[in-house]
C-alpha cells in the first residue's frame, strides 16, 4: 500500500475558471495499492474537483492541448509526463496558455 | 453671481480649445492617411501587395556620433552594454507582430533604446476600447491603422530609428519573406493561428522569437528557436480546441499587464541583439499580477520529433494556419449559429413587441460583472453558468418570475421567454438549455434568443445604450 500523498494543486491562465475560480487547492490523495502518478491524479481531479465541462480540461486520459503541466516548477515532459510518481508535498500546476496581446 | 460668470467664461474657453483640437486632429488624420497610402504604393511589385519590397541593409556604423553618445549616455555607461552593445543595437532590425497591448510598450522601449529598424505589423485599426492598454495610439488616431499610428508615435520619440509600418495581416504568403529581413521577431499577436504562423516562419528563417501573451491579470513569455532551444510547436504540437481560447474582449485584460509583459519582451530583444543573450531560452516566465508573483518554469528541450524544427520536419513551408487551428487569425469574437431562425428574433422584432407591451420575460444571461456595466431595466438576470449547472435557487427564481408574468395573460399555451446576452452567442446556448428542460418545470414556455444581443440593440435600436 502506498501512503496518502499531500499535494498543492494549482490552476492558472484561466484553467482555474473550471474550478470555481480557485487557483490553489491543498489536496490529500488517499492511500491506495498503487503509487499515485499524474495519470491517476488527473482521474482524481476529474472526479473530485472538476464539476462541469471536463472537455475544457481533459482529452482522453491526459490534459487537452494548450494546457501545460508543471511539476515543482518544471515542464512535466522532463519528469515522465503521465507516469511521474507523485511525492508528498509536490506542487502540480496546470496552466492554460494565453494568446491575447 | 461671480461664480456664474466664471463658469460661462470657462465654457467659452473650453469650446474654443475643443475647436482647435478638432482642427489639429483633422490635420493629423490627413498626414497619416497620406503616409499610409504611400506605404501601400511602395508595396506594388512585392510578393504580397500588402508589404513593401526588400529593404536595403542597415548601414554599418563604425562609431557613435556625439548626438548618439548624448542620447544613449545613461545606457552606454553600463559595462554590460557599452559602445559595442549600442552599435549592435543600431545595426539590428526587429519585426514586431501586433501593435497592441504588448507591441506598443515593446516598440516604445526598442525605439527609445536606439534599435536600427523596427518593422511594425498590424491589420487592425485603433478603436476606443484599445486605448486603456495600447498606449502608443491616442484619441486622435482612432480609426487609423495601428501600424501607421504606432510609427507616427515612435517617430516623435526617436526619429533616428527606421520605422516600417505594414498595415495588413501577416499571412502564410508574406510571412517568410518578411521575417527573413529582420534579425529578431517579437510575437505580440492576439490569436492562435498567428502564433503558429510566426513560429514556423521563424524556424524556417532561423530567427529567434521573443513571444509574449497576456489575458485578464496574467502574462506569459518564452524565447523560442534560440541557441538550439525549443520552438512553440515543441511545447504545443497541437493547437488548443477553439472553444477553449479566450480573447481580451471576452476575458478582459488589465492594461498594465500586457504593458509589463511587453516591457520584458523588449528587454529580452535588447539582450539578444546586443549579445548579452536571453534568460528565457527553454524557460517560461509566468506573471500573476493578482498575487504579484513571477515564476520561472524550466521547459522541455527542443523535440527531435517536432513537426517544424525536429530532425524530420513535416512542415517545410508555411501552411494554412486558420485551418490548422480551426479559428480565424483575429481576436474578434466568434459568431455561433446554434439555433434555427424560428428560435431567434431580431432586435427590431423585440423592440416592436416591447412597444406593444406583449407579456413576456426577458432573461439576461451575461455574467454579473457585465450586468453591472449596463442592462435593460426590465430584464431578469441569471448567468449562463448557473443555467448550465441547473442551479436550484436560480431555476426556482426563474420559475416564479415566469409564473407571475403568466398571470397577466389569458391562458396562452406557450409563454414567451426572450434570452439576451452581449453578442448573441451565450443566449443561444441558454435557449438550448431552456428548450431541453422538462415541460413541468415552468409550464410550457417558448424560448427564443435576441440575435446579436445587447450590442446590436445599442447599434440599431438605442444609441444611448453603452457598448463595451
Amino acid at each position: 500500500m502506498a501512503a496518502p500523498v499531500s499535494l498543492q494543486v494549482e490552476f492558472g491562465g484561466g484553467a482555474e475558471l473550471l474550478f470555481d475560480g480557485v487557483k490553489k487547492h491543498q489536496v490529500t490523495l488517499p492511500s491506495q495499492p498503487e503509487p499515485w502518478d499524474i495519470r491517476n491524479l488527473l482521474k482524481w481531479i476529474k472526479q473530485n474537483l472538476l464539476k462541469e465541462r471536463p472537455e475544457l480540461f481533459m482529452q482522453g486520459e491526459s490534459v487537452r492541448p494548450g494546457i501545460l503541466v508543471l511539476i515543482n516548477d518544471a515542464d512535466w515532459e522532463l519528469m515522465g509526463e503521465l507516469d511521474y510518481k507523485l511525492q508528498d508535498q509536490d506542487n502540480v500546476l496546470f496552466i492554460s496558455t494565453l494568446h491575447g496581446g | 453671481m461671480a461664480g456664474g460668470a466664471e463658469a460661462a467664461w470657462l465654457s467659452v474657453e473650453i469650446e474654443q480649445r475643443e475647436r482647435e483640437l478638432r482642427g489639429l486632429r483633422e490635420q493629423l488624420a490627413a498626414v497619416l492617411a497620406e503616409e499610409h497610402g504611400g506605404a501601400a504604393q511602395q508595396g506594388a511589385g512585392a510578393v504580397d501587395a500588402d508589404f513593401p519590397a526588400k529593404l536595403p541593409p542597415l548601414p554599418a556604423q563604425a562609431a557613435l556620433s556625439p548626438a548618439d553618445i548624448l542620447r544613449y549616455s545613461r545606457q552606454l555607461v553600463l559595462p554590460e552594454l557599452g559602445v559595442r552593445g549600442q552599435l549592435l543595437l543600431a545595426r539590428s532590425s526587429v519585426l514586431v507582430v501586433g501593435c497592441g497591448g504588448l507591441g506598443c510598450p515593446l516598440a516604445q522601449y526598442l525605439a527609445a533604446a536606439g534599435v536600427g529598424r523596427l518593422g511594425l505589423v498590424d491589420h487592425d485599426v485603433v478603436e476606443t476600447s484599445n486605448l486603456h492598454r495600447q498606449v502608443l495610439h491616442g484619441e486622435a488616431r482612432r480609426g487609423f491603422p495601428k501600424a501607421a499610428s504606432a510609427a507616427a508615435a515612435l517617430r516623435q520619440l526617436n526619429s533616428t530609428v527606421q520605422y516600417v509600418p505594414y498595415c495588413g495581416a501577416l499571412t502564410p504568403r508574406s510571412a517568410l519573406q518578411l521575417v527573413q529581413q529582420y534579425d529578431v521577431v517579437a510575437d505580440c499577436s492576439d490569436n492562435v493561428p498567428t502564433r503558429y504562423l510566426v513560429n514556423d516562419a521563424c524556424v524556417l528563417a532561423g530567427k529567434p522569437l521573443v513571444s509574449g501573451s497576456a489575458l485578464r491579470l496574467e502574462g506569459q513569455l518564452v524565447v523560442y528557436n534560440y541557441h538550439g532551444g525549443p520552438c512553440y510547436r515543441c511545447l504545443f504540437p497541437k493547437p488548443p480546441p477553439p472553444e477553449t481560447v479566450t480573447n481580451c474582449a471576452d476575458g478582459g485584460v488589465l492594461g498594465v499587464v500586457p504593458g509589463i509583459m511587453g516591457c520584458i519582451q523588449a528587454l529580452e530583444v535588447l539582450k539578444i541583439i546586443s549579445g548579452m543573450g536571453s534568460s528565457f531560452n527553454q524557460f517560461m516566465l509566468m506573471f500573476d499580477a493578482q498575487e504579484g508573483r513571477f515564476r520561472n518554469i524550466k521547459l522541455r528541450p527542443k523535440k527531435s520529433d517536432c513537426a517544424v524544427c525536429g530532425d524530420n520536419p513535416s512542415v517545410t513551408c508555411l501552411q494554412d494556419y486558420e485551418a490548422f487551428c480551426g479559428s480565424s487569425a483575429t481576436d474578434k469574437c466568434r459568431t455561433l449559429h446554434l439555433l434555427s431562425s424560428k428560435d431567434r428574433i431580431s432586435v427590431e422584432e423585440y423592440k416592436k413587441l416591447l412597444d406593444e407591451q406583449v407579456p413576456h420575460v426577458l432573461l439576461d444571461v451575461r455574467p454579473k460583472v457585465e450586468v453591472n456595466i449596463c442592462r435593460l431595466e426590465h430584464a431578469v438576470h441569471i448567468p449562463l453558468s448557473k443555467l448550465e449547472e441547473k442551479d436550484e435557487e436560480c431555476m426556482e427564481y426563474l420559475e416564479k418570475i415566469i409564473f407571475e408574468e403568466k398571470q397577466r395573460t389569458d391562458g396562452q399555451t406557450s409563454f414567451p421567454v426572450y434570452v439576451v446576452c452581449k453578442l448573441g452567442n451565450d443566449s443561444q446556448k441558454a435557449v438550448r438549455i431552456l428548450q431541453e428542460l422538462p415541460v413541468k418545470e415552468f409550464g410550457p414556455v417558448l424560448a427564443k434568443d435576441i440575435k446579436g444581443g445587447l450590442m446590436t440593440w445599442a447599434s440599431r435600436i438605442d444609441p444611448t445604450f453603452p457598448q463595451y
